[in-house]
């Protein structure tokens, strides 16, 4: 009795208080994006809003699992989890159920596993596994390449199921790294500089934009008039000039057609609203609408009448924006921010480095749907088909994301013991 | 170590918090700052439905249907909706072939994919109950009435006018109308356009990505009921009308009578005419191309924009503006030996008894009698010139209605024309024109131009002495039989009333013992005024205008018959068989009746009279 009790000892309430608010709100706009008068039941299994109310309950279900179990099984288990969740992965694509193109699903009578959702916190496991024993030389080569391996082995697979959108959340771990010191900053100050290179580069003619790159050297040189900076300059200034010659050729060979048309929408190259611009227009349009206060629960028009497509999936955002105004989606942006705040409140206070960096790993991942999803919803991303944690429709999504959350919540619970 | 990662987790929660801060920034200007959003959002979702409403019907003065609405049917296509449809079946049924099927789907589909629009225009009742039977193989097609005018006779077509499709100019000058409307444009449809148009009734409703029907919007708050135009009662006498136009087959010309009393336009003939039904529905404007390059001008409306001489029917202004300068009275006598001369110009006369009194002048329409006392009026020494006398003597021509707008209720009404002083100054300059120069006009002949419906105005002043309603084609407007005020107030000449007996003696004369003692009628006091038109299109004129009975008048007629010769040959008798026709509903002269009938004074082709 003892023991059951201490299960929920140290368990961070703020964080699950947190994780409920989102839960619930996420299932009042999916049961608004999805609601008409013929289907009212809140329980109706054909509806998405009564699928998800059994995806919450079975999280429920998860999570007290994963705090019923013992906290060091995480750490000793996660190379077998990731190994299990690798395998998964590679399982769907021989097994998996194929829709439009992409081959992601495990298809159990109406309802379907998308393992790629569950190698997210594997993988972070993995990556905290990894990174976390005592002494480990981080800025080593085999390390380096070790971390690099541990998430972009499930980034190759999902781009082999065809789930684009799934393995570029993958490259989040790049903000754990850095956190951990194996990438430098001045490599994550580079990749954000050479993406805007690319974009500047293809709204920019490619001549003008290396006269432009080459003066800038040659003021620099002439400012600095040191001798040891002549080569470092120069060489940046091929490497740029790389860069923009390197823009059409992967615009146009490595982009598929649609990614392509989806970035010309977003830097407003293209005004596609008919095609490829659909979507975020019509996003827009529904958050816009909305106004201060929102149109109120189940009053939504564009929500209800099916104008924004993927409505209580990845554009949830959307009803959200209607029915509740600019005050609902501040509101909701607040909350991942708070959350945000919580876990890297709660990773920094791990004494146990394997949790402190899974925690980082936890933050990444949430943050970076978060930024991608409603960047995407008001017209500051390019369409990438990512959820938004914990209000998504969606089974597979939830439950990765509960499980992901719960086992932080649960390591965190045993900071005081696991002194090492 | 502990510094760097320290460094490290500052940068990270500064990037998250930066995240947020720009991403609700830009949620404050799409969703507060921005407007263009919750437009869109409106357009999306919001469909206008419009409930026309039916127009207004028309009648005549005894309560004939003049006028009414048909339902005919627009077939709409939303081009997204169909599918796999039979074409050849189709267009075997609607009649067309199936490259039009091609063409008028792209261009639906340009419109819209999504949004109804026309297909075909008004498909005749029998095509719809064909179709309809089959409409359910043809997804997307849908059948949506509206209604066309009808006419139960053919008759008035110039008065009742037509409508026409609203084009861009009047979308933009009044809002209420939008594309694909029909206004008035032509005759009571469009002087009464706003009365009889009603008003539309709009219905939102919200659609689906699909466009598909989901509810009314907040629950019809913001819709509106159409209301139904009013129904217009004519004055006209449907009766009367037809009766004159057939009077007037194979000739060229108008007629214009009205109810002295009122003003009341009894029946307004235009002569060629064409029937009302051609000018409706899908063949308008082919229709309406045909008559417009026809030489005897069907579409043109005689009785209200035709400048006529009025000739010696002028005699009776020009005597009433006599007796009121006083420079003759009923007792004034004047010679005439078969003419009269002004220096080099000689007026010719008919034989008549000479020398002549004011009313014997008026019965046997003598010319001398007329130059002299127009002499005496323009050259009349109470005036310091000749100047003031033509203005003072222009002044009175004008109390008749003459030489401006009389503002009947109708539109495309023209001035006539009455010469100003500064034309004959500038045509024979200053001080270099007398009487004598214009002594035409004495005779209503010159540069006088007058409308019949002028002339049937002068006609009534006469029979009221003194007086005359502004004409008007409407007698009740609506449920609430409302007439504007403006045509319950009489209009009075600058001629005293006491003038008016002598006159009405003598165009009482003209039936007894004078030029038109061929088309009186017994048992009727009648009076009028024969008139010969000279005119530079060929024969003259025939002219007559006329009112009855002399005491308590009830109709005054102006006719007009071009190039039929003299006053008493065609005009006086179709002025002689209309008053009988309204006011004895017998016709007493069959005699006249056959005449006029059977003359031809321009053969006629009915192809304007088919349906």
């Amino acid at each position: 009795m003892r023991k059951q009790k201490s299960i929920f000892q140290n368990i961070d309430w703020l964080t699950i208080l947190l994780y409920l608010v989102m839960v619930i709100a996420g299932w009042i706009n999916i049961f608004a994006a999805v609601y008409n008068e013929d289907h009212s039941s809140i329980s109706d299994l054909t509806q998405n809003y009564g699928k998800q109310m059994i995806w919450i309950i079975t999280s429920l279900v998860l999570a007290m699992f994963i705090l019923i179990i013992d906290g060091k099984f995480y750490e000793a288990f996660s190379g077998v989890i990731y190994g299990l969740s690798m395998i998964s992965l590679v399982a769907v694509l021989v097994l998996g159920h194929e829709v439009a193109g992409s081959k992601s699903w495990f298809r159990f009578g109406d309802f379907g596993i998308q393992p790629a959702e569950f190698a997210k916190f594997a993988t972070a496991m993995m990556m905290a596994r990894l990174l976390s024993p005592v002494g480990l030389k981080k800025d080593t080569w085999p390390v380096r390449i070790y971390a690099f391996a541990v998430f972009l082995l499930p980034v190759i697979l999902i781009l082999l199921e065809n789930e684009t959108g799934v393995a570029l959340v993958f490259f989040a771990f790049t903000f754990v790294l850095y956190r951990e010191g194996i990438i430098p900053g001045w490599i994550l100050l580079l990749g954000i500089l050479a993406t805007a290179l690319f974009i500047i580069a293809l709204l920019v003619p490619k001549t003008t934009l290396i006269i432009i790159l080459c003066s800038l050297a040659g003021i620099f040189l002439l400012l600095a008039r040191k001798r040891k900076f002549i080569l470092p300059v120069i060489g940046v200034t091929l490497v740029c000039v790389g860069v923009v010659f390197s823009v059409n050729y992967v615009f146009n060979n490595v982009l598929e057609a649609h990614q392509k048309k989806r970035i010309q929408v977003l830097l407003g190259m293209e005004d596609d609203l008919k095609g490829a611009g659909y979507n975020v227009n019509q996003s827009k349009i529904a958050i816009g609408s909305g106004g201060l206060l929102g149109k109120g629960f189940l009053k939504g028009t564009q929500t209800k009448y099916n104008f924004v497509p993927e409505q209580s999936t990845d554009f949830i955002f959307c009803t959200v924006g209607e029915e509740w105004g600019f005050v609902g989606t501040t509101v909701v942006i607040l909350l991942f921010l708070a959350l945000l705040y919580r876990i890297i409140f709660i990773a920094e206070r791990q004494k146990s480095a394997f949790s402190r960096i899974y925690g980082y790993g936890v933050a990444s991942i949430i943050f970076f749907h978060f930024f991608v999803n409603v960047g995407m919803t008001i017209g500051l991303m390019p369409v990438i088909g990512i959820p938004l944690p914990f209000f998504s429709y969606g089974g597979s999504s939830l439950w990765g994301f509960t499980i992901l959350l719960f086992i932080l919540i649960k390591l965190d619970s045993h900071r005081t013991f696991m002194l090492r | 170590m502990r510094k760097i990662s320290s460094t490290q987790r500052t940068i990270f929660l500064f990037t998250i918090t930066i995240v947020a801060v720009v991403y609700i920034a830009r949620l404050f200007y799409i969703q507060i700052v921005e407007d263009k959003y919750k437009l869109s959002a409106d357009e999306n979702v919001l469909r206008r439905i419009i409930d026309y409403p039916s127009r207004g019907l028309v009648y005549d003065r005894k309560g004939k249907l003049l006028v009414f609405n048909q339902t005919v049917y627009d077939l709409m296509v939303t081009p997204r909706e169909v599918k796999q449809i039979d074409t050849a079946e189709f267009c075997a049924i609607i009649n067309i072939s199936l490259e039009d099927f091609r063409s008028k789907f792209q261009k639906a589909k340009k419109y819209s994919p999504y949004k109804a629009s026309i297909f075909e225009k008004q498909i005749s009742a029998e095509t719809y109950g064909t179709l309809q039977e089959k409409l359910f193989k043809y997804k997307g097609f849908t059948v949506q009435p509206r209604t066309i005018r009808k006419y139960p006779y053919n008759t008035a077509a110039h008065l009742l006018g037509y409508l026409g499709e609203v084009d861009e100019n009047i979308t933009a000058r009044n809002p209420y109308y939008q594309m694909g409307d029909y206004i008035g444009i032509s005759g009571i449809e469009q002087s009464y356009e706003k009365e009889l148009r009603g008003r539309r009734g709009t219905r939102f409703i919200m659609v689906d990505n699909f466009n598909r029907e989901k509810g009314r919007f907040e629950n019809g708050k913001y819709d509106t009921l159409s209301v139904s135009g009013e129904d217009l009662k004519l004055s006209l006498d449907a009766e009367l009308q037809a009766y004159a136009e057939l009077l007037f087959q194979n000739k060229r010309g108008s007629a214009v009578a009205i109810d002295p009393q009122t003003g009341e336009i009894l029946a307004m003939v235009n002569s060629p005419a064409y029937n009302p039904n051609l000018m409706v529905g899908r063949e308008r404007s082919r229709n309406y191309g045909r008559l417009l390059q026809q030489e005897d001008k069907p579409l043109f409306n005689r009785a209200m924009m035709a400048y006529y001489p009025p000739g010696s029917t002028f005699k009776i202004i020009n005597s009433l503006i006599g007796l009121q300068e006083q420079v003759i009275t009923p007792e004034t006598y004047f010679s005439c030996a078969g003419g009269y001369r002004v220096g080099p110009i000689f007026v010719h006369c008919h034989p008549h008894a000479s020398p002549l009194d004011l009313r014997t002048a008026v019965a046997v329409s003598c010319n001398s009698y007329y130059c002299q006392t127009f002499r005496a009026v323009i050259d009349n020494r109470k005036y310091a010139n000749t100047d003031l006398a033509f203005d003072k003597w222009r002044d009175y021509v004008l109390s008749f209605g003459i030489g401006k707008k009389i503002d009947v209720d109708m539109p495309h009404e023209l001035k006539g024309n009455v010469p100003t002083v500064d034309y004959y100054n500038k045509f024979f300059g200053k001080g270099r024109w007398k009487s004598s120069t214009i002594i035409s006009l004495a005779i209503g002949q010159g540069e006088l131009g007058i409308t019949p419906l002028q002339m049937a105005n002068a006609a009534c002043i006469v029979a009221n002495k003194g007086y005359y309603y502004v004409p008007h084609v409407v007698k009740e407007i609506g449920a609430k039989h409302y007439l504007p005020d403006h045509f319950k107030q009489k209009n009075y000449t600058k001629i005293d009333p006491k003038y008016y007996d002598a006159i009405q003696d003598g165009m009482q004369w003209v039936f007894e013992r004078g030029t038109a003692r061929g088309s009186r009628v017994d048992s009727l006091v009648m009076c009028g005024k024969t008139g010969t038109a000279q005119n530079p299109h060929g024969k003259n004129h025939s002219v007559f205008f006329c009112f009855a009975p002399r005491e308590n008048p009830k109709i005054a007629v102006a006719v007009l018959v071009e190039n039929a010769g003299q006053g008493a040959q065609f005009a006086a008798p179709i002025a002689s068989l209309m008053v009988q026709k309204y006011l004895l509903g017998v016709i007493k002269r069959p005699d006249l009746e056959k005449r006029m009938l059977d003359a031809v004074v321009v053969p006629m082709n009915d192809s304007n009279q088919d349906d």
